[in-house]
């Protein structure tokens, strides 16, 4: 049993990571990341929400009728949205203000309700957390690679500290939308070239 | 009269909800492997858009201002959002059964389409009149509609010409057009705000 909770924890981390994988909850990977702390805070608002959402499913699968399933799932989610909205506005409001509407848009995150969907309401509870744990850790790892590229080489800063020379003039390009597509992209193609070569060994 | 020519522009073009604010990048990459279905998402998501944005800004400004409920407001909203999608798909299997075959499919990936929930926020955040609310959520989901058909049209492309290393085939190629493709639509964009 430990050594499957480790496993379904594990996967997430980077055999199935979401966002480079499959795609999944792009939209708000690429609209947070411009700043490292910003997709930190995301991060871990989705860590919170996919762990909720995971453990609660996973309690309720045997009661909830197939049918009615998508929308009791997102009441969950939703409620476990709303939590993280409360909390965030009452203790960290800059945060709040800087996340916008991407805070209320975690309910409409593909990988929650895929979790949800693909796992969590076939498996029992520990398990589920265990996935919904490092499924989350997934994306906010996603997020952070992505953040770093972009602070880094976009503002020559990492967590606001400079890291690179004083007259570093700023590669503008990647704190816009468009930047962030590119690069997303290319990130994609090099993990598809390391996995590869990680396969062929 | 000009204002809302200017709304329509911002929403569809320079403010692009695919490719400058995020939203909806699911289906972009996941239905614009053909150029039926890309159009078919995006009728789906056009009709959907209008009617939840609008049904959304009813709600709250009649229902969750008055109560003083507004931190229901994620809750509310996505429960709207979800019953609606079922609520078209049942009257349009019965009424149309046409296009409910184009856009049946469709439907259910709606739920979860982060556009249409963002639009829905977004129109209250901006505190939108009605009228501006339904301009604003037909624009911006028409923006979603063209380039969802543009990507389609260029993945088509890309597909015969067969140039496409393999390292970035599929989604990698896909997320560095649609960069491409906001550049274009940001160079619009001293016309609106």
């Amino acid at each position: 049993m430990a050594a499957r909770i480790v496993q379904e924890f594990t996967k997430g981390l980077w055999k199935e990571i979401a966002p480079l994988r499959f795609a999944l909850g792009i939209c708000s990977a690429l609209a947070v990341s411009t700043r490292v702390d910003n997709a930190l805070g995301l991060g871990i608002a989705v860590v919170f929400v996919t762990c909720m959402s995971n453990v609660l499913i996973s309690l309720v699968r045997n009661l909830v009728p197939d049918k009615v399933r998508i929308a009791v799932f997102i009441s969950i989610i939703a409620t476990a949205v709303v939590i993280v909205e409360l909390v965030m506005q009452a203790y960290f409001y800059p945060l709040f203000l800087v996340l916008g509407i991407w805070i209320p848009l975690i309910v409409v995150n593909c990988i929650v309700l895929g979790r949800a969907e693909a796992f969590a309401r076939k498996n029992p509870v520990a398990l589920s957390l265990a996935d919904g744990l490092g499924m989350g850790l997934g994306f906010t790892l996603s997020l952070l690679v992505i953040a770093s590229i972009r602070e880094v080489l976009g503002s020559g800063s990492w967590l606001g500290i400079a890291v690179l020379p004083d007259g570093y003039p700023g590669f503008g390009f990647l704190l816009r939308p468009p930047g962030a597509f590119v690069i997303f992209g290319v990130l994609l193609a090099a993990m598809n070239v390391v996995s590869k070569r990680l396969e062929k060994r | 009269m000009q204002d809302y020519l200017l709304l329509i522009i911002a929403a569809m073009f320079v403010n692009n909800i695919v490719l400058i604010l995020f939203l909806g990048n699911c289906p972009l990459v996941g239905v614009t492997s053909s150029m039926e279905s890309a159009f078919g998402m995006g009728a789906a998501v056009v009709f959907v858009t209008t009617l939840a944005g609008t049904a959304c800004w009813i709600v709250q400004r009649f229902a969750l201002e008055p109560l003083a409920l507004e931190y229901l407001q994620t809750l509310v909203f996505i429960l709207i959002i979800a019953s609606l999608v079922q609520f078209v798909e049942i009257v349009l299997q019965k009424v149309a059964p046409p296009l409910y075959r184009t856009l049946g499919i469709f439907l259910p990936l709606i739920t979860t389409n982060c556009m249409v929930f963002g639009a829905a926020i977004l129109s209250i955040k901006r505190d939108y009149t009605f009228l501006q609310t339904l301009v604003f959520c037909l624009a911006a989901a028409v923006g979603f509609a063209l380039v969802l058909v543009f990507m389609a049209g260029l993945r088509e492309r890309m597909e015969v010409s067969g140039r496409i290393p393999a390292a970035l085939q599929g989604v990698p190629i896909t997320m560095i057009t649609a960069g491409m493709m906001g550049l274009s639509f940001a160079g619009l964009l001293g016309m609106a705000h």
